[in-house]
């Protein structure tokens, strides 16, 4: 789960990470009285979307020449007139696709005279099974191109969970980032309170990009990107409480209601499966064949009925869907019950694509007498790749 | 020969009281009577579970006591999420040498927790988020389904849980048969990666080839491949056939498994299919031919 810049910040600002007074706003009315509420003269105005890249962002609406997604404002008539030509816009980012999204929230904060930009991120790294630092004096840019232009100047230190980030680990921190003076006496408190942050929240990604030394020397955290580990979220009612859906595709917000694992894609090929090893390679499949999948569904190994039904049902509803592909394993997952949600949900919402089904494993037999039965315009298929051909062709006849 | 579990593998069930502990625990007695000898709870020891077919088993309060009691060498993990890294590192305490973990959901965090016990420990971890371990015809831990099993030649090792069934299926209509089929589980923080697995098969004298299903996420595969390339130039090598699920997966977004996710523009399918196919192993475009690129790999 991912939250807005400003929400996190003041999650870190909770752990005594310094960052700078701001203001959310939802609407342009707001805008004047957060901007007074700052010490000024200079302010921020950011456009809260859940994907990077806002800064060098475009908006739709505003033609080529417009500023991007996070503006520097020199008086509050400015940052309220950056806010009026932000809100409710459409900004399009190298992360956000084509389509953009719309800005609904907008970070009036406060502005700071920068000396240096670095980069922080925290994350768990998975070679060795902790948690890490990863840093870097190359900040406030595209940490992927310098991870590929100059990967020496990323520099990882791993954290022992059992001793918590040492002194030592502070040492190499700041050497890494070539702090000293007060910035390196920031670096002492920063950082374990960022790892405090991290695992105590238990979040999956915290990066901050840029952290910035100050013209005073002291260190500041200018930008904030945080995820959660959505398996974690039973114990955090807080971070749930953070959640914006307004930022999620609404099929996805409909399947985590069913706690299905759906991913919407953009192709034209519905895929349902169990497991998510399968239900990755039968999208590859449909590629191989030379079509595109519309997405990613997982039913899980111990689906109900009912599972299944609302699965196939969010996987009609999409308008770009042409034809279905329904492939399972069956281990603990029964065919039968696969059968019989994908029945009982096209008698309810009808069937107006061609829907091919690929049925192995447990009760097969009585899955497959299932779907002849029903009367349903369905084919069947013997395996993965006598499926993907039957789809594709299919959506071509 | 087989590796890691054989018919005389003892295994005790940390949540066997619970539903699905209990439906698989009755699949795993009914598959060639692989030895399940008793059940965890904190509460219900010295009580009997008792299945649908009237099978019973003893409870015992704790895994040290129902290793004291039972000889049990392994354990298998059926607690549900919130609880389940409490269950493994019990049984790291009890020292239980091979601890299977089936359980999805466990925060990353927990994960990283247990991992470090693991390393100061004599245990193995398989999982967690896995389908466990098969050796066919002995012993069945976890819940794949039995009657897909052949006992024969290939060594089975995935992160995916019906992927592994689709390669065992495969190798069983090939006539080939397994000698163990391993699922390491989808998790990004897991006990057991490719390498170790691989290092058994290579040493398993009845393991003649080997099938490996790696997904996009993390580098595990390349370390493999890496891995496989050494042990060839020192002469140690069988035939392996390989596949990775996710060439499609956008990046950036997690496909099912908490650990598939290509980040950071690092993790994506095509670098592990090079890294693979450089190591010599054979690399299947298409999951439903994993058993004839096998066979074209033993072939040579």
């Amino acid at each position: 789960m991912n939250i807005h810049e400003y929400q996190a910040k003041q999650l870190l600002k909770g752990f005594g990470a310094p960052v700078a007074e701001g203001v959310a706003i939802m609407s342009v009315d707001e805008a004047e009285g957060a901007a007074k509420s700052l010490p000024g003269p200079l302010y921020v105005v950011k456009s809260q979307i859940h994907a990077g890249g806002r800064g060098k962002g475009k908006f739709k609406e505003l033609g080529p020449d417009a500023k991007g997604g996070v503006r520097l404002a020199k008086s509050v008539e400015e940052a309220v007139a950056h806010s009026r030509d932000m809100l409710g816009n459409t900004l399009v980012t190298k992360q956000t696709g084509d389509a953009g999204k719309q800005v609904n929230r907008l970070y009036i904060e406060d502005g700071a005279d920068i000396d240096r930009e670095l980069y922080l991120s925290i994350l768990v790294d998975r070679t060795v099974g902790q948690v890490a630092f990863v840093v870097s004096t190359e900040g406030g840019m595209d940490i992927e191109a310098v991870a590929e232009e100059t990967p020496e100047k990323i520099i990882t230190v791993a954290i022992d969970p059992d001793a918590g980030v040492t002194a030592d680990d502070v040492a190499k921190l700041n050497a890494a980032l070539k702090l000293d003076g007060d910035a390196a006496e920031d670096g002492k408190t920063l950082f374990p309170a960022l790892y405090k942050a991290f695992v105590e929240k238990d979040m999956s990604l915290l990066e901050v990009n840029p952290l910035i030394v100050m013209e005073n020397g002291r260190l500041r955290v200018l930008d904030a990107k945080v995820s959660f580990d959505g398996n974690a979220l039973f114990r955090h009612d807080d971070i749930k409480a953070l959640r914006d859906e307004t930022e999620e595709d609404a099929k996805e917000i409909e399947a985590s209601k069913w706690d299905l694992a759906y991913v919407a894609l953009d192709g034209n090929i519905g895929c349902m499966v169990n497991g998510a090893g399968l239900a990755m390679a039968t999208m590859d499949i449909i590629k191989l064949y030379g079509k595109e999948p519309a997405n990613f569904c997982d039913v899980g190994g111990g689906a109900s009925k009912e599972k299944v039904a609302a699965a196939f049902k969010i996987i009609t509803a999409d308008p770009r869907v042409e034809g279905i592909l329904v492939n399972i394993f069956g281990g603990i997952m029964k065919c039968d019950v696969i059968a019989e949600g994908v029945v009982a949900a096209v008698k309810e919402v009808g069937l107006k694509v061609p829907l091919v089904v690929r049925l192995e494993g447990t009760n097969v037999e009585l899955g497959k007498k299932i779907l002849n039965e029903s009367g349903l315009a369905i084919t069947a298929a013997d395996d993965l790749d006598d499926a993907a051909k039957k789809i594709v062709a299919a959506i071509e006849g | 020969m087989s590796i890691l579990i054989d018919k005389n593998t003892k295994v005790l069930v940390q949540g066997l009281t619970g539903k699905t502990g209990t439906f698989h625990t009755e699949q795993a007695l009914a598959y060639h009577g692989t030895q399940m000898v008793g059940g965890i709870h904190p509460k219900k020891g010295g009580e009997n579970w008792s299945g649908a077919k009237g099978e019973t088993l003893p409870i015992f309060s704790s895994v040290a006591e129902g290793r004291e009691r039972t000889g049990a060498t392994a354990s298998v993990v059926y607690v549900p999420p919130a609880g389940a890294a409490d269950a493994i590192i019990e049984a790291i305490e009890a020292e239980m040498e091979l601890i299977v973990c089936i359980t999805e959901g466990i925060p990353v965090m927990d994960m990283v927790k247990v991992k470090a016990r693991l390393d100061k420990s004599k245990s193995r971890l398989i999982g967690p988020n896995c389908p466990g371990l098969v050796t066919p015809d002995e012993c069945k831990i976890g819940i794949m389904p039995g009657s897909i099993f052949r006992k024969g030649s290939v060594g089975v090792v995935s992160r995916s849980g019906t992927l592994t069934y689709e390669a065992v299926f495969q190798t069983s209509n090939e006539g080939l048969g397994q000698t163990t089929a391993v699922g390491i589980g989808g998790d990004p923080v897991k006990g057991t990666e490719f390498i170790d697995i691989l290092e058994m098969f290579l040493a398993d004298d009845a393991t003649e080839s080997i099938i490996m299903i790696g997904e996009i996420g993390g580098s595990a595969e390349e370390d493999a491949a890496q891995f496989i390339k050494d042990e060839a130039k020192k002469g140690r090598a069988k035939p392996m056939a390989g596949f990775i699920a996710g060439r499609t997966a956008p990046p950036g977004r997690t496909m099912g498994h908490a650990g598939a996710v290509i980040s950071g523009g690092k993790g994506g399918a095509e670098d592990k299919i090079a890294a693979m196919e450089s190591a010599g192993i054979k690399v299947s475009p298409s999951p439903a031919r994993l058993g004839k690129t096998l066979v074209e790999a033993i072939k040579g």
